[in-house]
């Protein structure tokens, strides 16, 4: 038998070794200087801050766009962008911006008082010309808007229909950042991928899931950007994105997965940690169930090890919360001790309320956003609840199955479910999720019918106040109150990560947990 | 042979429908909708019932389904909710890129596998036989997203030889020897199971082949036993390994699915499974017919392929 497959197959073989060789012959390339490579968690859904509603978004537009107002570095507290002052009335229905003069749009347009008032009638009034470039998923931010109207070519004023506290606030959120008229014009409902607004970056370049690219506008109002650009680059799989942090393919990497922090220990890498405006908790249902005893609340929150989780299966990737509002709204914050972990006292409260072997459906949420390490988080508190007498059992959802179960209510359904907030405002989360006229059926997100008038009306009333010691004061009483009533188990506020390579300079994470680029320098 | 393909080409309507049917019927029935998805925590009913309004999701069920179809004859697949552009210009933005690294995964696990499974077929019990047996084997058990994973630890992070991810270089590059460098991984690991899957069956049906008379009696003849193999057995072993390359098509485009997240592959496999997310019914709607669509035409080449080769099939 002769062998002319073995010949063949050698010379194959070599074909296909020298093949590889080849491909692999040019040494990777390290990215170049003053250009800033970001790895995203997934791809942008639009560059149309009215448009969009996930922070992975946010992270982009920032840097493209500025608002009327934004939050000072390091804190949630607002200080002047594109409006270099203003005026609210007595009565706080009335907020009058004063416009900064001489800035442009990327485009090329004029920024003045008629822009403003067209940014946001294409948001609210649904027959202007261009509201059809919409939806618009978070204009309900700004629904207390009775009427906008440009007094002359640099003032701007605003009517509420009813005093509104966290106003401010939510303009410097990105569903208050400032578009250009003349390109949503332009490009209609291709805005989105054509943006145009007056930020410190301008946009470059959008290739589907490969990279959004952004270079540096040098007419920027408050100053020219380090760096020349930013590439964004979505990279879903959070091992990949480790991976491309390892191997130099990205400079900026946000999201570490808990369990990949340790790989950027070592020299070359810097971590950056930041806590942000985040509370994880337990909806409890008040209403029926073992939870309708404020007891049995209590030795829940007692008896779920909270250190544990943090540190354990979050892997200090959050802190201990200790009431509804994270401490990151430094200001409204009150600053309380946390429930301890206490099994012998949750053991003493389940036995005053007669509520011993109590049993528990507790939803679980597969993932979702702000959600962090849901189904190990769920595991363990089950197995610190059951250890002083509940007995739980897990149901676990799909995120958009989850939240059509918790959303309209526990009652019927479950005693217990997971859920995280990311807010602006210290306003927000309990206004929309504490109060009695807050309960599903009247639209709003009090899931587990928490009712205390007290609390009802401490946030009514810091809702109108335009003060904001006054709020403060307000807010902190409320949370006591919420502590001592335990409708949720606070459980954790997430502390955002990033990771950097030592070429990158003057990067910080925001409390805000967007991601500004502006100083952020690269050799 | 013009009226076999007319035939199939019939055929392959009502399974057209079909698919409109199911993919619109599943896409209906799994819980949560866009609006949901897009608020978010935010998604109180008012909120809820004003964005469906917008997005035109409050018609019945029978309406949306027939303006759905009767707009895709038009060539209007609609616009998705989540990227807010038409659906037709992602779906063909991406399908470039799903197609590259299919195809190039198609094409080694056919060479490959077919080259594999005759060698091995042609020293049956042999060292090449059994070496090939145990690789396929391996092949054909281990994960592809893990040995991607693994592949990228190696190659990329430690040995820095290849890209981690992406299709093309963020800086230079571009050109062909790039994506080259960014397809191998991935095209080496999405083929490896469909590899090992042609391998074993173009072993069997050569191993069958080879006891058949008429390679005897060309063997008698003296026919040189490369001759024999190569132009006279596989030949004849081909007509049942084509079919399952139809099938393999198929599973190289689904299993791209994974391998596309785990390489960051700017592929409709990634676009489907973000916008099944996302609950962006008319990008998976289009989606799925439009790669079953590619699916369908795919095995209709085959079938022909496979009558052309063996007349009997057509009757």
């Amino acid at each position: 038998m002769s062998f002319p497959l073995s010949r063949r197959a050698a010379g194959l073989l070599s074909a296909a070794f020298l093949a590889t060789s080849a491909l692999t012959a040019p040494a990777l390339a390290q990215t170049p200087p003053s250009v800033l490579v970001v790895g995203q968690i997934a791809e942008p859904q639009a560059l149309d801050p009215h448009a969009v509603t996930a922070v992975n978004d946010f992270r982009i537009l920032m840097n493209l766009y500025d608002g009327l107002v934004r939050y000072a570095p390091g804190t949630l507290e607002v200080e002047p962008a594109l409006a270099e002052a203003w005026e609210i009335s007595e009565d706080g229905t009335v907020y009058t911006f004063t416009l900064r003069e001489g800035v442009t749009f990327h485009d090329g347009a004029a920024f003045d008082a008629e822009a403003v008032v067209w940014n946001f009638e294409r948001m609210l009034d649904e027959d202007h010309p261009y509201h059809f470039t919409g939806p618009f998923p978070l204009s309900f931010f700004f629904s207390v808007i009775e009427g906008v109207e440009a007094v002359d070519t640099h003032t701007v004023r605003f009517t509420l229909s009813e005093p509104f506290a966290p106003f401010l606030s939510n303009l410097a959120y990105p569903t208050g950042l400032i578009v250009s008229p003349a390109a949503v014009q332009e490009h209609g409902q291709e805005f989105g991928r054509n943006p145009s607004g007056t930020g410190a970056f301008r946009f470059q370049e959008w290739r589907s899931n490969e990279r959004v690219t952004l270079v540096r506008n040098p007419e920027h109002w408050d100053g020219m950007a380090a760096s020349e650009a930013v590439i964004f680059r979505p990279i879903t799989d959070a091992n990949t994105r480790t991976a491309e942090m390892l191997s130099g393919g990205i400079d900026i990497m946000v999201e570490v997965p808990p369990v990949a922090l340790s790989r950027f220990d070592g020299p070359g890498f810097e971590i950056v940690e930041q806590a942000g405006p985040h509370v994880w908790f337990l909806i409890l249902n008040t209403r029926e169930g073992p939870f309708t005893d404020v007891r049995v609340r209590q030795a829940a929150n007692y008896a779920i090890n909270k250190s544990a989780l943090v540190d354990d299966v979050l892997e200090g990737t959050a802190t201990v919360a200790s009431g509804p509002t994270p401490p990151a709204f430094a200001w409204a914050y009150a600053g309380l001790d946390p429930y301890p972990f206490d099994p012998d006292r949750a053991r003493e409260l389940l036995a005053e309320a007669d509520a011993e072997g109590a049993e528990i459906t507790f939803y679980v949420t597969e993932g979702g956003s702000g959600m962090l390490d849901p189904v190990p988080m769920g595991t363990a508190i089950q197995a610190d609840l059951a250890a002083v007498g509940f007995d739980v059992t897990i149901e676990t959802y799909e995120w958009n199955t989850f939240l059509g179960r918790v959303n309209p209510g526990l009652e019927g359904r479950a005693d217990m479910a997971q859920m995280a907030w990311m807010t602006n405002d210290p306003d927000t989360l309990p206004f929309l999720a504490l109060r009695t006229d807050a309960f599903p059926e009247a639209g709003g997100f009090n899931s587990g019918y928490y009712s205390n008038p007290e609390v009802d009306a401490l946030l009514e009333a810091a809702r109108v106040s335009t003060d904001q010691d006054e709020r403060a004061r307000l807010y902190k009483e409320m949370q006591e109150i919420v502590q001592q009533d335990a409708p949720w188990v606070f459980v954790a506020n997430w502390v955002q990560n990033a990771v950097t390579t030592d070429r990158v300079a003057n990067f910080a994470l925001e409390p805000s947990f967007f991601l500004l680029l502006k100083d952020v320098e690269k050799n | 042979m013009g009226g076999y393909i007319l035939r199939r080409l019939v055929s392959a309507v009502p399974v057209l429908i079909g698919i409109t049917v199911i993919v619109f019927v599943i896409m209906a029935l799994i819980p949560g909708d866009p609006a949901t998805a897009i608020l978010g925590s935010y998604a109180t009913p008012e909120n809820v019932e004003r964005l469906n309004r917008h997005l035109g999701l409050d018609r019945p069920l029978w309406q949306q389904y027939f303006v759905w179809v009767g707009n895709l004859l038009q060539g209007d697949f609609g616009r998705s909710f989540a990227l807010n552009r038409p659906v037709l210009d992602e779906i063909l933005d991406r399908f470039g890129a799903t197609l590259v690294l299919a195809g190039t995964a198609f094409v080694l696990c056919s060479v490959v596998g077919i080259v594999a499974g005759t060698v091995s077929a042609a020293r049956q019990y042999g060292f090449a036989d059994k070496a090939i047996t145990a690789a396929v084997i391996l092949g054909i058990s281990v994960p592809s997203f893990f040995l991607g994973m693994m592949m990228i630890l190696l190659f990329a992070v430690h040995l820095r030889w290849l890209p981690v991810s992406g299709m093309y270089s963020m800086f230079g590059g571009g050109d062909l020897a790039d994506l080259a460098r960014h397809l191998a991984m991935p095209a080496i690991a999405l083929s490896l199971v469909a590899t090992g899957v042609v391998a074993r069956l173009t072993r069997g049906a050569m191993l069958e082949v080879l006891r058949q008379d008429f390679i005897r009696t060309a063997r008698a003849k003296g026919v040189g036993e490369g001759r024999v193999i190569w132009a006279h057995a596989l030949r004849a072993a081909m007509v049942s390994v084509i079919p399952v390359l139809g099938i393999q098509a198929g599973f190289v485009l689904s299993g791209a699915v994974y391998i596309e997240i785990v390489f960051q592959w700017p592929g409709v496999g990634r676009m489907l499974v973000d916008a099944i997310l996302r609950r962006d019914i008319l990008l998976v709607q289009g989606g799925v017919v439009f790669i079953a669509a590619c699916y369908v035409g795919f095995n209709i080449v085959v079938d022909v392929a496979q009558a052309w080769l063996d007349p009997r099939i057509k009757t």
